[in-house]
C-alpha cells in the first residue's frame, strides 16, 4: 500500500508515493536522492539526519514520510545552493569539520537557530548543539563556528 | 628569505571540507549502482555453541530475497588474513560470540534483507560460555582457543627484578581494571562490491586499511590480487574501529556480489555495528613499583591481561604495544612484564586509538601518584626524577634519542594548568563540591615498531598536470584526521607549487603499492616521507629547468611558494606555472613514485629486549575537575594536554587532534560504559552508551612541542593516538586529589564514586 504525499522540498513542490512505515530520512535519501542528510543511528540519538521542517530542526529518522505531507522541508542541499552560508564558512574557518559525517546535521541545527534568533546566547547555542554527536572534534570548534556567526 | 618554509608549519585550511560542509561528500551509503542488491548479516544469538542446523527455507520464500549464503558457499578460504588467521568470515560448526556472522542474505532492498535475516532459523547446541579472563586462564574452563585460551603472551625482562625490589625502600602495588570502549565513529561500517567483466571485483567502502581488505577479498573469493580493486570512499571516522573488521564486511559483500553477479551494498545498522564490530579491550593490570627514599624507581613489575574476545584479530599486536609501554615513561633498571591476551566468548576486540596503552597508563600513572604519596614527594617531582630523557633506557632497553621534548612538554603543561597550585589547595570541609587536579604522562612509540616491521612501508605517486595542478596518490586513508591536507602541504613545500594546486586522491589499491595500514599515528611519517621522496625527484627536474631559464648550469634554486629564484639574483623570479609550461614543452617527466621504509627495529621474544620503535612521542596532561560528592557527578573544568610530536606540519590540525583525543579520553574516563550480560551487549545504542556531548566539554588547552625526529618529514613524528592516552588517568588522579577517593576502575561512573565514598 502506498500513500501519496505532497510537500515543498528545498523550495520545490514534490509528490511521492510512500509506504506508511517509511521514514522521512529514507524518503529523502532513497526517493529524493538527496544524500547530504546522513543515517548515523536510526534512533534519533546522533543528530546526523537533522533537517528543517516548517522552520524547526527535526530528526528525519524519527519522522514518518507521511508526516511531511503539506509541510515545508529543507535539507542541507537546500539551504544555500549557490554560495556557502555564513555558518558553513565559519565551520571551515574554525576547523569544525574532521570526518564530516555529523556536519550536515550540525549545519541544519544552526541554520534553524539563526533563522529564529540572529544573536543567540552561548546557552542557546549549546542547547542547539547538545543533541548532536561528533566523535572527532571535541565540539569546541563547532561551538566557535556558531559563535562567530552569532557575533556578526 | 626570512622564512625557511612556505607552507609546512602553517595552519592552512583543510582541502577536503567544502564538500563536507555542503553535504556533497559521498560516504559509502551515499553510493548507488544500477541493479544494486542489498545484503544483511545473520548473526549468532548465543555466546557459545555448536551449530546443529541452519534453516533458510522460510527466509528464501520472502518476496525480494535473491539468495542466502553460508560458509559452504565460500569459494576460497574462510578466514580473513590477520596475524593468527582465526576469524572466519562465516561460522561453520560453532559460534564463539553473540553477533558472530553465520549467513548472508541478499535481497532487492535492505528492509527485505533484514526481514529475511530474522527468518533464518539456526538450531544450536549451547555450550558454557567463557566470559571472564581469569576463568578462561584456569585449567578447568572450556577451551575456545588452543589448549589454554591464550591468544598471545609476552615477557619483558630487564635487569634483575628480585634484586631491584630488595634494593627498594618503598614498595607499592595495586590492581586496576578498565572496561570496553566503543569507537562510535558516526558513519557505521559498510561496503559496496561491484563485479567486473573480467570476473574480478571492485570494492568501495569506509576503512582504514584498503590493503588488508584487498588480501581479505583474495582469500574469500580465491581470485588473484590483480582482479581486485579496493577504493576508499569519504570516511566518517575510524579511531581504530575500521582497521581489521572492514575486511570482514568487505569479504561478505564481495562474496555476495561474486555469487549473484550484481553490485551489492552492505551497510551496518548502528546496533549491528555495536554487536559485531571491534572494541577497545577491557584491561586487567597488576602493577608494583619499588623505589628508593629519594624517589628513584628501581623496580617495576606488571602483569597485564587483555580480554581479547572470541577471535585474535589484532589482539597480539595491541597487547604488544601495551606491553612495551606498560611500566610507563620511566627509566627503570629492573623490570618484569608478563602479558596475556585471552580468548573469551565475547565480541572480538581490536584496535582503538592508543592501542593497549590507555589501559596500562591508567595503572602505571595511578600507581605513580600512590607511590608519590607514600614517599611524601609531589607527584610532579616523582615523575621528573624518573621520566625518560635523551639516552635513558625504556623497559625494552631501547635508548631514547635526542628527539625527546618530554621535559618541555611537562613544564609547559604544568605552567599552563597551574597544576601545583590547585593540587595543594585544600577543599572546604563542608562543601559538597570538591576541586582537584591530576597529572598523567606517557610515551608513545610511533609507527608499527618491531611488532609490525615487515609491513612498515609506504608508497606514493605524484604527478604535475599540464596546468600546474598536482595529483597525489597515497596508501594511507583520510578518516577525518586531516592527512590529505598534511600530505598536500609537504608536496607543496618540496615542489614549490601553491598549496591550493595540490589534490590528494582517495586511496585505490590499483594506484599505489601496499603502504600498510592507516594506524599507529604513522601516516604523516610514512606517507609523508613517501611523498617527500616523489616530490624531491620531480623538484630536481624542475630545478634543472629553472637553472636553464636563468642560463646557469648549476646552483641552488629557491621557491617562495609560487615563484622560483636563485641566490645570486634573488630579485628576479620565475613563476611556477611558467616553469611547468616549459617542462611540458621540453618533455620533462613531471611524475614520480616515492617510497619509504621505516628504520630497522627489533624485539627479542625471549627477553623482550630490543629497539621496539624507531622514535617516540611524549605527552603530559593535567585535568582540573569538580566533583559533587553527594551525587558522584564529575565535571571536568579544564584539560591541558601537551605533546612532543617532532614537527607540527599544520598546527591547527594538530590542535584539533589533541582536542578530539582528549574528549574521547574524557568519555573513557567518565561516561562510556558498555554493559555485557552473558556475553551480550545490553546497551548497543547512543542512548545507552554515552559518548561526550557538547554539554560535557571542558576548556581544552593543547600544547605542541617540536623536538625533531631526524628521519621524519620536516622532523615530524606522529600524533593521532597520543592525545587519547593520558587524559583519562589525569582525570582519575584529579578525582583523587579532589575527594580522596582512589578509583581502580574506568570508567568512574557516579555509582563507582559513591561506592568508594561509602567504603571510606
Amino acid at each position: 500500500m502506498s500513500i501519496k504525499i505532497q510537500f515543498k522540498l528545498n523550495g520545490e513542490e514534490k509528490n511521492f508515493y510512500v509506504k506508511p512505515n517509511m521514514t522521512l530520512l529514507e524518503l529523502i535519501r532513497e526517493k529524493a536522492h538527496l544524500t547530504g542528510t546522513k543515517h548515523g543511528c536510526g534512533n534519533g540519538e546522533c543528530g546526523a539526519c537533522t533537517i528543517i521542517m516548517n522552520g524547526e530542526p527535526v530528526r528525519s529518522c524519527l519522522i514518518l514520510a507521511v508526516e511531511a505531507d503539506g509541510k515545508e522541508i529543507i535539507t542541507i542541499e537546500g539551504i544555500s545552493p549557490q554560495n556557502l552560508t555564513e555558518l558553513q564558512k565559519a565551520f571551515i574557518d574554525e576547523g569544525a569539520i574532521q570526518c564530516g559525517f555529523c556536519t550536515p546535521g550540525f549545519i541544519m541545527a544552526g541554520e534553524a537557530l539563526f533563522k529564529k534568533t540572529q544573536k543567540p546566547s552561548d546557552d542557546e547555542i549549546k542547547e542547539s548543539l547538545s543533541g548532536h554527536l561528533c566523535r572527532c572534534t571535541g565540539y569546541e570548534p563547532i561551538f566557535n563556528a556558531f559563535k562567530k556567526v552569532a557575533k556578526k | 628569505m626570512k622564512k625557511n618554509l612556505n607552507v609546512v608549519g602553517e595552519s592552512v585550511l583543510r582541502n577536503d571540507v567544502v564538500e563536507k560542509v555542503l553535504g556533497t561528500a559521498k560516504y559509502i551509503d551515499d553510493y548507488k549502482f544500477d541493479g544494486m542488491l542489498y545484503g544483511f548479516t545473520v548473526r549468532s544469538t548465543i555466546s557459545h555453541g555448536k551449530i546443529i542446523s541452519i534453516n533458510i527455507s522460510k527466509a528464501k520464500k520472502i518476496n525480494g530475497v535473491v539468495n542466502i549464503f553460508t560458509a559452504k558457499d565460500i569459494p576460497g578460504k574462510n578466514f580473513f588474513p590477520m596475524i593468527l588467521n582465526d576469524y572466519p568470515f562465516l561460522a561453520e560448526n560453532k559460534v564463539l560470540f553473540y553477533g558472530q556472522p553465520i549467513a548472508l542474505v541478499v535481497a532487492t532492498n535492505q528492509e527485505i534483507a533484514k526481514e529475511a535475516a530474522k527468518n533464518v532459523f539456526i538450531e544450536y547446541e549451547e555450550l558454557e560460555p567463557v566470559l571472564d579472563i581469569h576463568y578462561a586462564m584456569k585449567k578447568n574452563s572450556p577451551k575456545i582457543f588452543g589448549s589454554d585460551n591464550i591468544l598471545r603472551k609476552y615477557i619483558i625482562k630487564k635487569g634483575n627484578i628480585d634484586q631491584g625490589f630488595k634494593e627498594a625502600d618503598v614498595i607499592v602495588e595495586d590492581v586496576f581494571e578498565t572496561n570496553y570502549q566503543v569507537h562510535s565513529y558516526l558513519e557505521p561500517n559498510g561496503m559496496i562490491a561491484v563485479p567486473q567483466p573480467d570476473g574480478g571485483i571492485t570494492v568501495y567502502g569506509t576503512m582504514q586499511c584498503p590493503f588488508y581488505v584487498h588480501d581479505a577479498i583474495a582469500n574469500i573469493l580465491n581470485i588473484y590480487h590483480n582482479k581486485i580493486r579496493v577504493v576508499q570512499t569519504t570516511t566518517g571516522g575510524g579511531f581504530g574501529g575500521k582497521e581489521d573488521v572492514p575486511s570482514l564486511v568487505a569479504g561478505h559483500v564481495a562474496l555476495l556480489a561474486y555469487l549473484t553477479k550484481k553490485p551489492v551494498k552492505l551497510v551496518y545498522t548502528r546496533e549491528e555495528d555495536f554487536h559485531g564490530m571491534s572494541k577497545r579491550h577491557p584491561g586487567y593490570i597488576e602493577i608494583k613499583y619499588g623505589a628508593k627514599k629519594n624517589g628513584k624507581i628501581v623496580a617495576a613489575k606488571v602483569r597485564y591481561i587483555l580480554d581479547g574476545g572470541a577471535f585474535a584479530t589484532l589482539s597480539p599486536i595491541v597487547l604488544w604495544r601495551g606491553t612495551v609501554h606498560a611500566v610507563g615513561p620511566y627509566d627503570i633498571p629492573n623490570v618484569l612484564i608478563e602479558s596475556f591476551a585471552v580468548a573469551t566468548n565475547k565480541v572480538p576486540c581490536g584496535a582503538f586509538r592508543g592501542f593497549g596503552q590507555p589501559q596500562a597508563t591508567f595503572a602505571n600513572e595511578s600507581l605513580i601518584d600512590i607511590l608519590a604519596e607514600k614517599l611524601k614527594i609531589s607527584p610532579l617531582k616523582l615523575r621528573q626524577i624518573n621520566m625518560l630523557k635523551p639516552y635513558s633506557r625504556t623497559a625494552t632497553n631501547d635508548k631514547i634519542s635526542n628527539s625527546c621534548g618530554f621535559k618541555k612538554v611537562l613544564s609547559e603543561v604544568i605552567k599552563k594548568s597551574k597544576y601545583e597550585k590547585i593540587l595543594s589547595k585544600k577543599n572546604e570541609n563542608l562543601s559538597t563540591i570538591k576541586t582537584g587536579a591530576g597529572l598523567a604522562i606517557a610515551f608513545y612509540g610511533v609507527g608499527l615498531g618491531a611488532g609490525g616491521k615487515y609491513i612498515d612501508r609506504a608508497g606514493a605517486y605524484l604527478q604535475i598536470q599540464k596546468d600546474g595542478t598536482v595529483i597525489i596518490s597515497i596508501g594511507n586513508t583520510e578518516l577525518g584526521q586531516g592527512v590529505f591536507t598534511v600530505i598536500s602541504q609537504i608536496a607543496s613545500e618540496i615542489l614549490g607549487a601553491p598549496y591550493e594546486f595540490v589534490k590528494v586522491l582517495q586511496p585505490d589499491t590499483t594506484r599505489v603499492p601496499d603502504s600498510g595500514p592507516t594506524v599507529a599515528s604513522r601516516s604523516t611519517l610514512m606517507s609523508g616521507n613517501a611523498v617527500l621522496d616523489a616530490a624531491k625527484q620531480v623538484r630536481e627536474r624542475i630545478d634543472t629547468m629553472v637553472l636553464k631559464l636563468f642560463n646557469k648550469s648549476k646552483g641552488k634554486v629557491y621557491s617562495n611558494g609560487k615563484e622560483y629564484f636563485i641566490s645570486t639574483n634573488p630579485e628576479k623570479k620565475i613563476h611556477y606555472l611558467e616553469v611547468i609550461k616549459k617542462c611540458f614543452v621540453q618533455r620533462i617527466n613531471l611524475s614520480a613514485t616515492g617510497w619509504y621504509t621505516g628504520e630497522d627495529v627489533s624485539f627479542d621474544s625471549e627477553t623482550g629486549q630490543g629497539k621496539a620503535y624507531y622514535s617516540y612521542t611524549f605527552s603530559a596532561t593535567v585535568a582540573i575537575v569538580k566533583v559533587n560528592i553527594l551525587t558522584g557527578v564529575v565535571e571536568v573544568k579544564k584539560i591541558v594536554s601537551g605533546h612532543d610530536i617532532g614537527k607540527a606540519i599544520n598546527p591547527k590540525l594538530c590542535e584539533a587532534q589533541i582536542e578530539g583525543g582528549v574528549i574521547q579520553s574524557l568519555g573513557y574516563a567518565l561516561t562510556e560504559n558498555l554493559v555485557l550480560k552473558n556475553g551480550i551487549i545490553l546497551n548497543p545504542s547512543f542512548a545507552g552508551y554515552l559518548i561526550p556531548t557538547s554539554m560535557d566539554i571542558p576548556e581544552i588547552i593543547p600544547v605542541i612541542v617540536e623536538s625533531k625526529y631526524s628521519k621524519g618529514p620536516f622532523g615530524a613524528k606522529g600524533l593521532g593516538e597520543s592525545p587519547m592516552i593520558t587524559p583519562s588517568t589525569a582525570i582519575a588522579n584529579a578525582i583523587y586529589n579532589a575527594t580522596g577517593f582512589r578509583t581502580k576502575k574506568l570508567p568512574v561512573t557516579p555509582e563507582i564514586l559513591l561506592e568508594l565514598k561509602n567504603k571510606k
